[in-house]
């Protein structure tokens, strides 16, 4: 019984760390979808978004839905702003050197926002009472289930959007083919800049929540759970929508039952097995499609 | 076919370059006369800036008021700062430069033991002295059983902050049982941890279990999960206020009723924003001092004024170590750092920040502590335990 | 052929009028101790992005993982030399060798992974060894390892990063270096050509790793103490920039990315607060105006100064 309740709950402690992961993972395999660039900065933005959601609350003193609003929509604009100005121009440019890019611009954002709010962490108002309902002794926290449910929402109006709208046609059409998809008059570098936009709207997303859940938030925040998430895309197929989700949730729920069952210091290492493991059977990710590569 | 060769054309143009601004750099930069170049070299960039900066802000509120009211011995102190991204080889690097090219008489920093451990080799072989205003492993000033002749800090050492816990749980709190959950990216949580788990054992209590976390974790709910199995009479959390406030906010979610102790790192007012007044009742820390202490009141007002909010621990330790340093330049008489060095082995019933220090044969600071308790976003000192010289 | 050798002679001769020149200097204390050890640094620094190069660069398998196997090497050393007392160049083969080894061992199946998933892979490797060695109270585990000898010396690092150099440009332009070009250029058409592209893609990571250990050890030497902390994927990212920025497949590159990334961070190293904001935007602003790094594929020895100074024709 003992063990029983111990399993249950370590479960629902990693569904709640996963649907974090997941959250930010999305962003990052929607943008990495359309120009196959591991964006090193999509943890800093995520963090930005923590800060600008926190800034409306403290210092415009709004409530949670409009600083989430407002944090959407600036660091949504942020991130298109970003790519314009420094993925953009390499457009051409090895990969290689885009990703150095990336790191560059992902240090920029993590001491620029250093200078400016300095390095120590800042709290968010208590916004929600702590909601924690206990059945049967597990303990399930109101806020995490809130997480779930954005995630969870936001999954499904993604893959609605990639996939049932125009705009989501020709991210798909562009995500296969850039210069195929300019010939058959799609704007490419629009539906990339749209990208960036919705893919850094949603890292905002998670930094409030995350913010708001922890409690804490400083400059370096978004470089551990910025690697997690890309982990999380890559162990479901980089790319790919739900992937990122199952991605997530599964990097949660391992590294939950080795703190519990094994040993916390070991926790980053299984996380990183894991994915090591499943790339080895299937070298494209849970959700990934081999595709045969031709000469 | 020719990818020969390479290279040494280019190493030419690359060493010339260097050796002029070697040779530029060397020049030039003695400092003027009528002041005292001091060394800061603190953890500005990388994953501790949080704490090389808080300490970094407590030592120059110091020595701005120390120049504020003339200087020492009729000359300014001077404080050039370097950075050492939070690493041990960029900290000697960065002692080297103060060193060599700024031609620092004595340097303070860094914060993070393993840092200063690092940086300690520099300062002996240059005959520079340091004080590190954080570090707490006993390691930091002693190597072999021999006393490093330039190394000082102005805290207090982990034994005696984990040997008053321990007492503290075994005989204040009655416990019997405990659990230990420490920070394993920091040498400062894992020696406390050790010392810890030795005292209470030593007065009759049990160590149920150990569990570790890394620094700038976010979630901590599996390992509390299973800490929470073993149901110990207390919890020991010896770690940085940023994962303490964390950590016991989520233990206290996932029913944790008994009390939580800690160490000088939850000495931060952070601790009850991110846990909540609630969650932190019942919780017991040691520290340096309480600020309601009358003696201190002084320095906490005066950083709050300079920077707009309370001092933490680190600004406390930083701003003792810059009082240290220019009670030590005066007595010294001159800015040779042999003399600096005499001069901080003779420190005696200094009056700090945080109280008054005295400098042991390990070049330790004798000082008191307190233990604090958190009631409902107030802290009371529940003991005050001064130093038993050795 | 001819031509291969003179050039050769002609760095060998320069190299030596260099170390000459810079023993000169630091034995006459001219330059300051700070600029010593960043002459040390460099150096290092120049092994690690020339055997990083040697598989991002000349192999084009996307490793992210290096900073991982200076680890391996570094602890290696440090437990012979200050454990075991043994001689420094034991130390040396020992992380070459450990470096090495388990270089080989993840290579096998890791490299079967392509681009990014074997970037990702082998950060994850890179973690994981870090990890696993700050859980080893033996060697002080987060603490670091205390009390190593200082045995790295400008001549060490000097003579050994020029073996690094001659190595792998000479291993670039073996049979086998050729090989991994093709298996970068295309790896279908070279399998298809019948070049054995796991065998060659593990040879080259090995080799890497064994110099990522033994610059590992180098590095160990010149400090008094090591922490896993030294080691993070960010090192690892350090020395990738440095190759990129250098240019991917050039050892002359990968010499000069080495040097401006340590300069510039020396040379920061007094304003904390810009620091990482002026690094940033110097990569940024790099990748703007040269993408393909400094000298792309260039190396110095092909370019008409070099040609002209030594009054040598080649084909560039």
């Amino acid at each position: 019984m003992e063990v029983t309740h111990q399993v249950l709950q370590q479960l629902v402690n990693g569904i709640s760390l996963g649907s974090i992961y997941a959250l930010i993972a999305l962003g990052y395999t929607m943008i990495y979808g359309i120009i196959k660039l591991i964006n090193f900065a999509h943890g800093d933005i995520y963090m930005v978004g923590a800060y600008i959601g926190f800034f409306a609350i403290t210092q415009a003193h709004l409530s949670i839905v409009p600083a989430l609003i407002i944090s959407f929509v600036v660091t949504g604009i942020l991130g298109m702003v970003v790519e314009k100005l420094a993925y953009k121009p390499l457009r051409h440019a090895p990969r290689i050197s885009v990703l150095i890019t990336a790191i560059g611009v992902s240090f920029f954002l993590e001491y620029t926002s250093m200078y400016f709010v300095s390095p120590t962490p800042r709290t968010f108002p208590a916004i929600f009472g702590d909601v924690a309902i206990e059945i049967g002794g597990i303990v399930i926290n109101g806020q995490q289930m809130l997480i779930l449910g954005i995630t969870t929402i936001l999954m499904i109006v993604l893959t609605y959007i990639v996939h049932r709208t125009k705009t989501g046609k020709a991210m798909r059409a562009a995500s296969f083919d850039t210069e195929t998809a300019q010939l058959m008059g799609i704007d490419s570098d629009r539906i990339i800049s749209i990208t960036f936009g919705i893919g850094s709207a949603l890292a905002a997303v998670a930094g409030v929540l995350v913010g708001v859940y922890y409690n804490s938030i400083d400059p370096l925040m978004g470089i551990m759970p910025g690697l997690k998430a890309f982990v999380a895309a890559v162990l479901g197929g980089i790319g790919i929508l739900p992937g990122a989700v199952v991605g997530g949730l599964i990097l949660g729920i391992v590294e939950a039952f080795v703190s519990g069952f094994v040993s916390s210091t070991f926790r980053d290492a299984a996380a990183f097995a894991i994915l090591i493991l499943v790339l080895l059977f299937k070298p494209t990710g849970l959700f990934g499609k081999n595709t045969k590569e031709k000469v | 076919m020719n990818f020969s060769k390479k290279s040494l054309k280019l190493m030419s143009v690359i060493a010339g370059t260097m050796l002029m601004g070697s040779v530029f750099a060397g020049c030039g930069d003695e400092g003027s006369a009528d002041e005292i170049k001091v060394g800061a070299n603190f953890e500005s960039t990388g994953n501790v800036a949080n704490y090389g900066q808080a300490t970094l802000d407590g030592f120059n509120l110091a020595i701005k008021e120390i120049n504020d009211a003339g200087g020492v011995n009729g000359k300014k102190i001077k404080v050039v700062a370097a950075d050492n991204k939070s690493e041990a080889s960029e900290a000697v690097n960065a002692a080297t430069k103060l060193i060599s090219d700024d031609k620092v008489k004595v340097i303070v920093g860094p914060a993070v033991t393993a840092n200063v451990i690092a940086e300690s080799q520099v300062a002996t072989d240059n005959k520079i002295p340091i004080i590190a205003p954080d570090a707490t492993s006993p390691d930091v000033t002693v190597e072999n059983g021999q006393v490093k002749p330039f190394v000082f800090r102005s805290c207090f050492i982990d034994p005696q902050q984990g040997s008053v816990m321990a007492k503290f749980a075994a005989e204040k709190l009655k416990a019997k049982t405990a659990v230990i959950y420490v920070d394993n990216s920091s040498d400062y949580s894992k020696s406390l941890g050790k010392v810890f788990k030795e005292k209470f054992e030593a007065a009759g209590g049990k160590v149920l279990m150990e569990e570790a976390f890394l620094a700038k974790d976010q979630d901590f709910k599996a390992a509390l999960t299973k800490l929470k199995t073993a149901n110990a009479d207390v919890v020991f959390v010896p770690a940085y206020y940023e994962e303490v406030g964390k950590i016991v906010k989520q233990a206290r979610e996932l029913g944790f009723k008994q009390p939580f102790l800690g160490t000088d790192g939850w000495d931060d007012s952070k601790v009850a924003d991110i846990a909540g007044a609630d969650a932190l009742n019942n919780t017991f820390f040691s520290t340096h001092y309480s600020d309601k202490d009358a003696e201190v009141k002084g320095f906490v007002d005066a950083f709050t004024k300079e920077y707009g909010h309370a001092p933490n621990v680190f600004a406390a330790l930083g701003y003792d170590a810059g009082k240290m340093l220019a009670d030590a330049i005066k007595r010294a008489g001159s800015d040779d750092p042999e003399k600096i060095r005499e001069a901080l082995e003779q420190t005696k019933d200094l009056k700090v920040g945080t109280g008054t220090i005295t400098m042991d044969k390990h070049h330790n600071p004798i000082k008191q502590a307190v233990i604090l308790e958190n009631k409902n976003g107030d802290r009371v000192m529940v003991a005050k335990i001064m130093p038993d010289a050795e | 052929m001819k031509y291969l050798r003179k050039n050769d002679f002609i760095m060998i001769g320069f190299a030596v009028v260099l170390f000459a020149v810079l023993q000169g200097l630091i034995a006459g204390r001219i330059l300051s101790s700070f600029w010593q050890l960043n002459l040390l640094i460099v150096g290092i620094n120049i092994i690690m992005a020339v055997s990083l190069n040697l598989i991002n660069g000349y192999t084009g398998q996307f490793s992210l993982g290096h900073a991982g196997f200076m680890a391996v090497g570094a602890y290696v050393g440090v437990v012979l030399t200050t454990n075991f007392h043994l001689p420094f160049l034991a130390a040396l083969a020992a992380g070459a060798v450990a470096a090495g080894i388990l270089g080989f061992l993840i290579g096998i199946p890791t490299l079967r992974l392509r681009g990014d998933y074997l970037a990702i892979a082998t950060l994850g490797l890179g973690e994981i060894i870090r990890i696993v060695i700050m859980n080893i109270d033996y060697v002080g585990g987060a603490a670091g390892f205390k009390g190593i000898p200082h045995h790295t010396t400008f001549a060490w690092v000097f003579f050994i990063m020029l073996f690094a150099l001659f190595f792998i440009k000479n291993f670039v332009n073996s049979n086998q270096g050729r090989a991994c070009l093709a298996i970068r250029e295309n790896e279908i058409a070279a399998e298809s050509m019948g070049v054995n592209t796991t065998k060659y893609k593990i040879m080259a990571f090995t080799i890497g790793a064994s110099f990522a250990g033994v610059a590992g050890v180098l590095f160990a030497h010149s400090f008094y103490l090591i922490s896993p902390n030294s080691f993070t994927f960010m090192q690892s990212f350090n020395y990738l920039i440095m190759v990129v920025m250098g240019g991917l497949g050039s050892i002359t590159g990968s010499i000069a990315g080495a040097f401006v990334v340590t300069f510039i961070s020396a040379a920061l190293a007094s304003w904390p607060e810009f620091r990482m904001i002026i690094y940033a935007l110097a990569l940024i602003l790099m990748m703007f105006y040269r993408p393909q790094g400094l000298f792309g594929y260039m190396e110095v020895t092909n370019m008409r100064i070099f040609r002209k100074i030594f009054k040598k024709g080649g084909r560039g």
